[in-house]
């Protein structure tokens, strides 16, 4: 297929991923952001979302006060924020509107249907109640599992397909890791006794955040302990939003790309190596090493391969 | 006369290029008023160069090339008997019919003010040639050279109007106003032999007009007289776009920084000439 | 002026064509039928087909109104527009290999040469160039409009890069989602083979290396040109790779794409982008959209662009003129298509004729195109006749006029139920290497407001579906129980 072609898609992907996780960050936020201070409520909740989504720098240059309200205003639908909800799904839109043919009618009607509502949360929003905002947020996760599910149901198994994955998965991986690298702190195994069930609100939004709240109790049966957090975050295959699941799905997408060129590249190996690492890796090293030297060198890692998928197949 | 041209065009990249794509239009034909004794194009970077021609009848030189490329040199090398033959270009194939020659181009669109021009310019001529004549003495003499006034895409409405440019220019106007009069002109791109030094930093340009019974003369505005030994003739078009020497693309490639040297001179000795013409 | 409408017969009465429309139309009521007309919209946006409106920043993507009713045609009206079709589009493509060679047109005084060679559409590139198969106009889009029950003029002959055809497909889906009952009552003839038949003209023009399966791919200035949508929209139904520019790259003449698994070879081009935006190591050196050297791989055989480089020539307003002549000069045959009567303003007693006529003529820039630049003398108020004489007076080479003719009218539903409206009609004719045919209908285009006879999309024209239906008359009949 055209590079092009596939850069449009594994962008696509991204952009719908990144719009997904941003809505649960925010949600997850102002749940926090709402409790008493002695349960753990704290205004620097929304300096923790800029972070990571990875526009606090941008944000405070805008000049923007640190407050509920700008925050939640930059981060859905500020036009000059590259990363707000709003340009993500315009610049998936733009991108699915590039590869018309590569998609699937289904797929293109949830991204075009969802760029036509997005435009009409956007002309009212100024009249905006936190009630709105809810829909809005709903709205955006439901346009992401709309689309992936069209892709799941609809897409034809070939590098198409497989570059949409890749996207998503690389994306998703780094949306778990900035997540846990603004949140390392609350994870820390000493944590338990200094904070006690303070914490536990912290625990429970950065579960949230990646849709994984009940998905914790069902996995560990056991009330919520940090370094579970982090191992269901971190190591568990079960958990799709575990840093080791999204890499099983990106050596997975890669081999099957490989084997359809005949070709093996930088890509694969980059990808199998960190693969294997994690496969390795019990939650007694990362704490001895440091969860947050872990996490800061596996966003680098995963950048990489970002790049070196560029490279090799997109030109 | 015996002339020896050696055309440097170096291209320098603060990035490197990915990939060069030149059309090189550096190559003399002969016609009665030229001899080409031998004559060279090369590059010194790996690359491709394929030779063709275009409509128009010049040869043309596809080079390509596979970056990372920092810098290229091309050259263009070759020694060249010429006669003066009064402006008359005989012996030439004329590949294209002459009414073709009457089109307007971006560079050569007619204004008012051209036409006036035009008009003062030739209103005592009767014929064809006196007015080309009476062309380009007019434009000669009211036009100022100048390197900095201008660029390549300056039209000749544009330099007409600041009374300042370079040869092609100079050439445009020629170009212009003598298709207003129905005439058929081309642009001419090649050297010019100068008496007073032998190092160049660009080529030199000119027109000719077709003159029904005598065929196509040359007309060289920007020195207001019709072309004769001293003139070595490249290639020709509707206007620079056409026949540019080189006109590329790259691919990548940052901070281009472009440097011409022609080095062109004739050899005094009359036996240089006489041993050339018998190899 | 008295106008041929095409469903009503002057009795009164409807036209054989339109009976059994007719009838159905009497047994829904208005309302039932703007339901539908919005459902059809909603289609339509769902879809996205849009258009883009140049200059005008708030809609960049607009629908183009769609009218409900079909226009019918019966199969043997339609018969001999084929022919007239097959036979026009036959003799421009003589023409332009004519023109790019010998010039025996031109030798024979037929058209005089500086129309030729001074036309802005031709391309001195293509001079003294073959290209594969010997031909150009592989596309084209010819505008129709009829006057009476007897005569079609064309009104142009568009050989570069004519758009509508997705329109036409499209409209015809949505119709047989909205109206299955309205299909079963006529035989309406498919259209839906048009990519098929596209593609089998494209693959017939591959160059000699490539006789096997070519590669092809459409190549488009990218997804803010105001026919995107047409384009992703063609390359999807033939299964070819939708390219721009910059995913084409040239290799000693020889023309790759960019994909995944490395360079793949390109040997045949549907190109929608113009002759200036293809290379800009010859046409224009700004240009963006275009690829290094593809003139070059296109000059050594090596890649088929479609439609030919140079046709533009071909479908200017002052070679309109000469259309008659050049059907007899190349084929020998009495042109089966009409010309609407033309004068030209380069001609002296035409200039003077139509500056006393200003008032009754249509006046049109020989190269403008999209309903710009032109006057509609019966419609324009006197500051625009004064305007145009002077602009004739100026440059009378750069015009041409023409009597309005009586446009037909079809009925479109409004709020208020039916009414007519001028149309007129687009049908495209494919040109392979062996054979030249057109898909049974067209891209009807229809003013959408009273008594307009503006047409283009640009300026609000709506499109509808066109039907030719077999003559034989079917009746509605009760069903037998």
């Amino acid at each position: 297929m055209l590079s092009r072609t596939a850069d449009n898609l594994y962008w696509l992907a991204r952009y719908m991923e990144r719009a997904d996780f941003l809505s649960r960050a925010i949600e997850a936020s102002r749940r926090l952001a709402s409790l008493p201070k002695t349960y753990g409520g704290v205004e620097s909740e929304w300096d923790s979302v800029l972070l990571s989504s990875g526009s606090a720098e941008s944000f405070a240059a805008s000049g923007r006060p640190l407050e509920e309200e700008h925050v939640i205003e930059y981060l859905t639908f500020a036009a000059d924020n590259p990363g707000s909800i709003r340009n993500c799904l315009y610049l998936a839109r733009t991108n699915a509107r590039a590869v018309r043919t590569a998609l699937t009618v289904e797929m293109w009607e949830a991204i075009n249907g969802a760029f036509l509502e997005m435009q009409s949360f956007e002309n009212r929003r100024k009249t905006t109640s936190k009630e709105e905002l809810t829909h809005f947020l709903e709205f955006v996760k439901r346009t992401s599992l709309s689309y992936d599910g069209g892709a799941y149901r609809t897409m034809l198994r070939n590098d198409a397909y497989w570059f949409s994955r890749l996207g998503l998965f690389i994306e998703r991986a780094d949306n778990t890791a900035r997540l846990l690298d603004v949140k390392y702190h609350v994870l820390l195994p000493e944590k338990e006794s200094i904070g006690g069930s303070l914490d536990y609100f912290q625990w429970s939004a950065l579960l949230r955040a990646v849709s994984a709240h009940n998905a914790y109790h069902w996995v560990y049966r056991t009330s919520m302990k940090p370094w579970l957090v982090a191992d269901l975050l971190i190591l568990r295959p079960e958990m799709p939003r575990s840093l080791i699941s999204c890499y099983e799905s990106i050596v997975r997408n890669l081999d099957l790309l490989a084997r359809a060129h005949s070709r093996q590249g930088p890509a694969q190996r980059q990808a199998r190596k960190l693969h294997n690492q994690l496969q390795n890796l019990t939650m007694e090293n990362v704490f001895q090493n440091g969860l947050h030297e872990f996490v800061s060198n596996f966003i680098v890692e995963n950048n990489q391969l970002g790049l070196l998928i560029s490279e090799q197949y997109l030109f | 006369m015996h002339i020896h041209i050696q055309h440097e065009t170096t291209y320098r990249y603060s990035t490197p290029a990915k990939h060069s794509f030149q059309h090189l239009r550096m190559t003399p034909r002969n016609f009665d008023g030229q001899h080409i004794v031998n004559w060279r194009l090369d590059m010194n970077i790996e690359g491709r160069l394929k030779e063709t021609e275009d409509s128009f009848g010049n040869i043309l030189h596809h080079m390509s090339a596979e970056g990372p490329i920092s810098s290229i040199k091309i050259l263009a090398e070759g020694d060249i008997i010429t006669f003066n033959t009064n402006g008359i270009i005989t012996g030439l194939a004329e590949k294209i019919p002459n009414i073709l020659y009457l089109r307007d181009t971006q560079l050569t669109r007619i204004q008012p003010e051209l036409i006036d021009f035009t008009y003062n310019a030739t209103r005592n001529e009767v014929n064809d040639l006196n007015k080309c004549h009476s062309l380009l003495s007019s434009i000669h003499d009211c036009m100022l050279f100048d390197n900095n006034a201008t660029t390549v895409t300056t039209t000749a409405y544009e330099s007409f109007s600041n009374k300042k440019g370079v040869c092609q220019d100079f050439a445009h106007i020629f170009l212009t106003c003598a298709r207003f009069l129905n005439i058929p002109a081309r642009y001419v791109s090649g050297y010019y032999v100068r008496n007073d030094i032998d190092r160049q930093t660009a080529g030199h340009a000119w027109a000719e007009a077709y003159i029904p019974d005598l065929g196509w003369i040359g007309f060289d505005p920007a020195h207001g007289i019709s072309p004769n030994e001293r003139y070595v003739r490249l290639a020709t078009a509707l206007d620079y776009n056409g026949a540019a020497p080189i006109k590329g693309t790259i691919v990548g490639g940052l901070g281009e920084d472009m440097n011409i040297s022609i080095h062109i001179f004739s050899p005094q000795d009359p036996k240089d000439t006489h041993q050339l013409l018998i190899q | 002026m008295l106008q041929f409408d095409e469903m009503m017969g002057a009795n009164g009465q409807p036209r054989v064509a339109y009976q059994n429309l007719s009838q159905w139309l009497n047994s829904v009521d208005a309302q039932w039928l703007s339901s539908r007309r919005e459902q059809a919209e909603l289609l339509f946006r769902r879809i996205g087909i849009t258009f883009a409106v140049y200059g005008s920043q708030e809609a960049t993507e607009r629908l183009i109104p769609f009218d409900v009713l079909p226009r019918i045609i019966s199969r043997n009206e339609w018969e001999r527009l084929e022919r007239g079709l097959i036979q026009r589009v036959t003799a421009l493509n003589l023409f332009l290999k004519d023109i790019y060679g010998d010039g025996q047109i031109i030798k024979a005084g037929i058209i005089p040469a500086d129309l030729i060679y001074r036309n802005p559409g031709f391309c001195s590139e293509m001079f003294g160039r073959r290209p594969p198969h010997d031909v150009y106009v592989h596309i084209s889009g010819v505008d129709i409009v009829r006057t009476d029950d007897q005569n079609f003029y064309v009104l142009e002959d568009n050989a570069r890069t004519p758009s509508g055809v997705s329109y036409m497909l499209e409209n015809r889906e949505v119709m047989m989602r909205l109206f299955p009952e309205l299909f079963s009552l006529h035989r309406v003839a498919p259209i839906e083979d048009y990519p098929n038949e596209l593609l089998a003209t494209l693959r017939s023009v591959s160059p000699p290396h490539a006789a096997g399966e070519p590669v092809i791919a459409l190549m488009t200035p990218g997804q803010y040109n105001s026919a995107f949508y047409e384009h992703s929209f063609l390359a999807d139904k033939l299964g070819i790779e939708l390219v721009e520019g910059r995913d084409l790259f040239v290799r000693d003449d020889i023309v790759y794409m960019r994909t995944t698994e490395g360079p793949r070879r390109v040997d045949v081009i549907y190109r929608r982008i113009d002759d200036d935006f293809l290379d800009p190591l010859v046409f224009r050196a700004d240009s963006a959209l275009g690829v290094a050297g593809l003139m070059g791989a296109y000059q050594a055989g090596n890649v088929t662009l479609a439609n030919a480089v140079g046709t533009g020539v071909a479908d200017d307003k002052a070679t309109y003129t000469y259309m008659p002549e050049i059907i007899r000069f190349y084929l020998g045959e009495a042109p089966i298509l009409l010309n609407v009567p033309t004068y030209r303003c380069r001609e002296a007693d035409a200039l003077t004729y139509v500056l006393e006529h200003l008032s009754e003529l249509v006046v049109k820039e020989v190269n403008g195109s999209g309903g710009y630049g032109m006057l509609v003398g019966p419609h324009a108020s006197k500051a625009q006749i004064e305007e145009f004489r002077l602009k004739l007076r100026a440059n009378p080479d750069n015009f041409i006029a023409q009597p309005t003719l009586a446009l037909s009218t079809c009925p479109i539903s409004v709020a208020q139920g039916i009414a007519p409206r001028h149309v007129d009609l687009r049908p495209f004719v494919l040109h392979g290497a062996k054979n030249v045919r057109v898909v049974p209908g067209g891209l009807t285009r229809v003013a959408m407001t009273e008594n307009s006879l503006v047409v283009n999309s640009s300026q609000g024209g709506g499109t509808k579906d066109t039907w030719v239906i077999d003559d034989v008359l079917t009746e509605i009949r009760p069903t037998i129980s």
